[in-house]
């Protein structure tokens, strides 16, 4: 099966089980363990080439541009980990089919375990750093929607924040660094990264990217100091707990750190940082468990520490080291996968997971203690399971390692650590299992039915097997999956066995396993100790920290955008004079190549009105009624201006854009003081007028700069106006670069005009769904109002100018692609048309016939622009190729016709929908119930009833 | 004889301008103020068809057209606002 496909089908199959849950709670986990299980199949078809040591890729240059290709290479060590999420995903979706309560929306759950579970096979199958990172993220999401899966518990909200907020912020460090490798490469490709180990190592930049790598890895694998989200994300649903912090996640930093070891490994500041970490992390990890009561804690803290085992063993950068740990993350993943949903069990049927509360359970549950005894023996480190096996490989691995001149330090903190896991793993089966019989559990506890059981018993065969015959059943998968870390097949002598002779390790095992039993029995005295010490709250650093940082982040925007539009103009003007000042500073100014020309008188009483205008706006602006009168001066003048300078199209927008913006602005000053307050003190007035005079002073001057010179580069303008005709089949530029040149970006603008519409359609709903309807419904307008509301000369005025001004906006859409219109403006046009009727005849009236809602006019706007440029797609061409020809009718003359007026046509109907929702939204919040008649005109003579008088008449 | 006529339209037409600009500024009544502009966007109107036909060109056609045609949609809206305070009822 194509890597593509084994990638894709957990994303594909995420959306079954949501849809399928309708169909009842099997049907559901049946799609997802389906979808699973192809994907797993597709992956086992591919053991031949994998065990031959081949690897098998999948190429497709996704965005060649930035390096960023999807491409996916499977080789041993990505076998290895997509077999282990795979796999285990398998069980887990059994398990969680019988753990999860008939309360729980199903559904959801298994399609955030599918996009989690397609986010990771992803990560171990990309071989592109940057599609890596793409995958990298969905982790991160997919787990926060994970662990936050019991909406209800506020400890699930805060510990799938943290996650996001830790394994997120690592993220970005680990962009940076990948970022920094692969511009050191050249590629952002994982295979020809990983062949060039010695230009990486010597580039200077190795070790920043090194250690912002590092911390994307420590982040996700939960390393020290990042360990403490870890736990706190122990408050999602156990399968998840199993799924996620067990096997797969949090070994996404070991994989990645694998994945890179040929490159970044063997360097002393490789050492130093990822051995140091692991260490630390395993030791902190297994003092820490031994102590916590709950269950689930104690596991998280162990897997915590075995995580930094396995760190630890990637970090000596020893080939055997990495043989090691590969082995290692087989074994942890079967051991700790079926410890988690024995603890899931555990606390579904006894209804606690307080160790202090359990007890005796060997014989309420025989079926679960068996499992619990297995596994937790492998964890301790107790022939002949497996955990036995490569704890005795960590041991000896540690034997050899010399850190910071010392032979001591390394085996005998292993040593200290791994004594403590097997304190804590005795605990697990003594304190829940052994004991008497207690009377006081929550619940009754028994074992479950086979669903839950099933899988970790699966798991624990392994767990034996495995044990038992390392060599034959693992050693084949050890040996491709360490090549592959290693970068190459010569790997050392090693071999997986039980018995070694009596070697160093052997006794680092006993002696850990007795200190482990020793420590058990102290461990009531050593638990007071434990309580009583000091020891600093992760939670509440990590609280404190995001305080401090919300604050900051919360100072920063208030202080740059306050929601004043005064502090907007006031951030952007300085900013923009700023480096307009700078790029003067460092630039030349060429001498003017061109004359002034002279002006006529007629422009020049244009200009002369639009100055005094301007001005007089500024002087009277918070007469707000009066600097409405006076804008619409400016917006005549500058039509008239875009008309003599030969933009007639802008001309024509700008002329019906005024229109429409004086009636919008005058339905929202209905609601507004006709006067606004001065509320800045002077100096700030001040202040800002400055700031206001030189960036109108610096943009005139660059303005006049600029039309004094020729462009220093070939304008594009030439081109469009040389392949209009040729290549849109238009005469009028404007029109066919608006749906032709750049039909892409009238596209997008639609899109976004229609989403403006519908936000303020939206909000409008929301507002008046609030009390302020009520204030709307009484309020009483602050002046005096003259008697008609509908004046019957308006009404019939309006009425005659419909069909005209629709028949001219006909005219307009039809010549636009020739000549000077289109469909923006006859959009425009007809909407201010359909807007007459509104102001004359009143909403009521007019929304009762309007039959077809605005926002079906939208949505069929940009859905006809998006068919024409999907039709292209018939005839092999991109998006949005526009194609025209000749058309003979024998009684016509001969026509153009152009693909480009269906664009347009869509141009249209956007316009019209998006104009028209957004006014009537505004001018709902004006109505009130008395408003309400049947009739166009208050005073008619063919009513027979008197005209109503209204209550608010003066 | 044509090109004088021209000429004498437009200092006719730039003049009012000026004077409707004048009453803009100047006039006590807002509604004044409005009707100022209104005959404003007329004689605009009138000065941009002159020079359409002093050019002997078409382009100007369509623009007038839309002020003639909507031009009073504005200065209505000002009208109902100064009456009613409230546009559209």
């Amino acid at each position: 099966m194509s890597l593509f496909l084994i990638a894709a089908l957990p994303f594909l199959g995420a959306v079954f089980p949501a849809l399928l849950i309708r169909a009842g709670r099997n049907a559901s986990a049946s799609a997802a363990g389906l979808t699973t299980f192809l994907a797993f199949t597709g992956l086992m078809l591919h053991i031949p080439a994998v065990f031959n040591g081949e690897v098998v890729q999948a190429r497709f240059d996704w965005l060649p541009g930035l390096g960023l290709n999807a491409n996916f290479f499977l080789d041993g060590l990505g076998f290895l980990f997509a077999t282990l999420i795979l796999g285990i995903g398998l069980l887990i979706i059994l398990y969680a089919r019988f753990y999860l309560s008939r309360e729980d929306p199903m559904g959801q759950f298994y399609t955030y375990l599918l996009l989690f579970q397609g986010a990771m096979v992803g990560i171990v199958l990309s071989d592109n750093i940057l599609l890596l990172l793409v995958f990298w993220e969905l982790t991160s999401l997919s787990s926060f929607l994970l662990i936050g899966y019991w909406k209800h518990l506020p400890e699930g909200r805060q510990g799938a924040r943290m996650a996001l907020a830790v394994t997120g912020s690592g993220g970005l460090a680990m962009i940076a660094g990948m970022l920094i490798l692969g511009h050191i490469v050249g590629s952002y490709d994982l295979s020809v990264i990983l062949q060039n180990k010695d230009l990486i190592q010597a580039s200077p930049l190795y070790l920043p990217a090194l250690i912002l790598i590092l911390l994307g890895c420590f982040t996700k694998s939960a390393q020290f100091p990042f360990h403490f989200w870890l736990p706190h994300a122990m408050a999602a649903p156990t399968p998840v707990s199993a799924y996620l912090h067990s096997a797969t996640m949090v070994k996404a930093g070991l994989f990645l750190m694998a994945r890179l070891w040929p490159v970044l490994a063997g360097t002393p500041e490789w050492f130093y940082i990822v051995a140091t970490t692991g260490l630390i992390t395993m030791l902190l990890g297994a003092v820490i468990a031994l102590f916590k009561d709950d269950l689930k804690a104690l596991l998280a803290f162990s897997t915590v520490s075995h995580l930094g085992l396995i760190t630890m063993l990637l970090g000596f950068g020893t080939k055997i080291a990495a043989v090691a740990a590969v082995f290692h993350i087989i074994n942890h993943a079967t051991f700790k996968a079926a410890l988690f949903m024995s603890a899931g069990i555990v606390d579904h049927e006894a209804h606690t997971r307080d160790i202090k509360r359990l007890g005796g359970l060997r014989h309420l549950m025989p079926v679960t203690f068996t499992i619990v005894l297995v596994a937790s023996l492998s964890m301790a480190g107790i022939p002949p399971f497996n955990g036995f096996l490569s704890k005795e490989m960590m041991l000896e691995e540690t034997v050899h390692t010399l850190w910071g001149g010392s032979h001591y330090l390394v085996p005998g903190l292993a040593l200290i650590a791994a004594l403590f896991s097997a304190a804590y793993s005795f605990r697990f089966i003594v304190h829940v299992f052994l004991g008497p019989k207690r009377s006081d559990y929550p619940a009754q506890p028994h074992d479950p039915g086979p669903g839950m059981w099933l899988g970790p018993a699966f798991l624990i065969t392994l767990v034996i097997l495995i044990g038992l015959f390392s060599a034959k059943l693992a050693g084949p998968m050890v040996a491709v999956a360490a090549g592959a870390v290693t970068g190459g097949n010569d790997l050392p002598y090693y071999s997986l066995k039980l018995w070694h002779g009596l070697t160093p390790a052997l006794y680092m095992s006993i002696a850990a396993v007795l200190g482990g039993a020793l420590l058990l029995k102290l461990h009531r005295p050593l638990q007071a100790a434990w309580e009583a010490a000091p020891r600093p709250e992760a939670k509440a650093i990590f609280d404190r920290l995001m305080h401090g940082l919300t604050k900051l982040a919360q100072l920063i925007t208030d202080g740059l955008h306050n929601g004043a539009i005064t502090r907007y103009a006031f951030v952007m003007m300085l900013f923009i004079i700023g480096i307009s000042y700078y790029a003067y500073q460092g630039g030349t100014l060429a001498a003017a190549t061109r004359e002034v020309q002279n002006v006529g008188p007629i422009p020049l009483i244009a200009w002369f009105c639009l100055v005094i205008a301007t001005g007089a706006v500024v002087a009277k602006h918070r007469q707000r009624q009066l600097s409405l009168v006076l804008i619409g001066v400016v917006g005549l003048v500058v039509s008239m201006g875009f008309n003599y300078l030969s933009a007639p199209d802008l001309a024509l927008t700008q002329l019906s854009v005024e229109v429409v913006t004086m009636v919008l602005l005058l339905l929202a000053l209905n609601f507004m003081p006709k006067e606004s307050p001065i509320k800045a003190p002077n100096w700030v007035r001040a202040r800002d007028g400055a700031i206001a005079v030189i960036g109108g002073l610096g943009a005139s001057a660059l303005i006049y700069a600029l039309m004094l010179r020729d462009f220093a580069m070939p304008s594009i303008s030439e081109y469009h106006l040389a392949n209009s005709y040729k290549g849109g089949g238009g005469t009028n530029v404007v029109n066919v670069i608006l749906v032709d040149f750049r039909g892409y970006d009238t596209f997008g603008e639609i899109i976004v005009l229609g989403i403006a519409a519908l936000v303020i359609f939206a909000l409008t709903e929301a507002v008046l769904g609030t009390r302020v309807r009520a204030y709307l419904l009484n309020r009483k307008p602050d002046m005096p109002q003259a008697g008609d509301a509908h004046p019957m000369m308006m009404v019939v005025a309006t009425r005659v100018m419909m069909p005209l001004a629709l028949m001219v906006a006909a005219y307009i859409f039809f010549r636009g692609h020739n000549l000077p219109g289109g469909g923006f403006i006859a959009g425009l046009i007809a909407a201010i048309a359909l807007l007459m009727q509104y102001m004359a005849s009143g909403f009521t009236w007019a929304s009762e016939r309007q039959r077809v809602f605005y926002h079906g006019i939208i949505g069929s706007g940009v859905l006809i622009a998006a068919a024409t440029g999907l039709g292209a797609w018939f005839n092999d061409m991109p998006f949005l190729t526009s194609d025209y020809g000749y058309l003979y009718w024998p009684p016509l003359e001969k026509f153009e016709w152009a693909t480009a007026a269906l664009f347009d046509l869509g141009v249209f109907l956007a316009v019209v929908g998006a104009v028209l929702l957004a006014l009537e939204s505004l001018a709902r919040f004006a109505w009130q119930p008395g408003m309400s008649t049947e009739h166009a005109m208050d005073i008619n003579p063919a009513r027979d009833d008197a005209p109503q008088q209204n209550s608010d008449e003066v | 004889m044509i090109t004088y006529a021209a000429l004498f339209a437009f200092v006719c037409f730039a003049l009012a301008v000026l004077m409707n600009l004048w009453k803009i500024l100047s006039a006590e009544e807002i509604a004044d103020r409005i009707l100022a502009l209104d005959s404003m966007f007329i004689n605009a109107l009138a000065l941009m068809v002159l020079y359409g036909l002093a050019l002997g060109t078409e382009i100007f056609f369509e623009a007038a057209l839309i002020i003639a045609m909507l031009g009073f949609v504005s200065t209505v809206a000002y009208a109902r606002f100064i009456l009613r305070g409230n546009i559209i009822e």
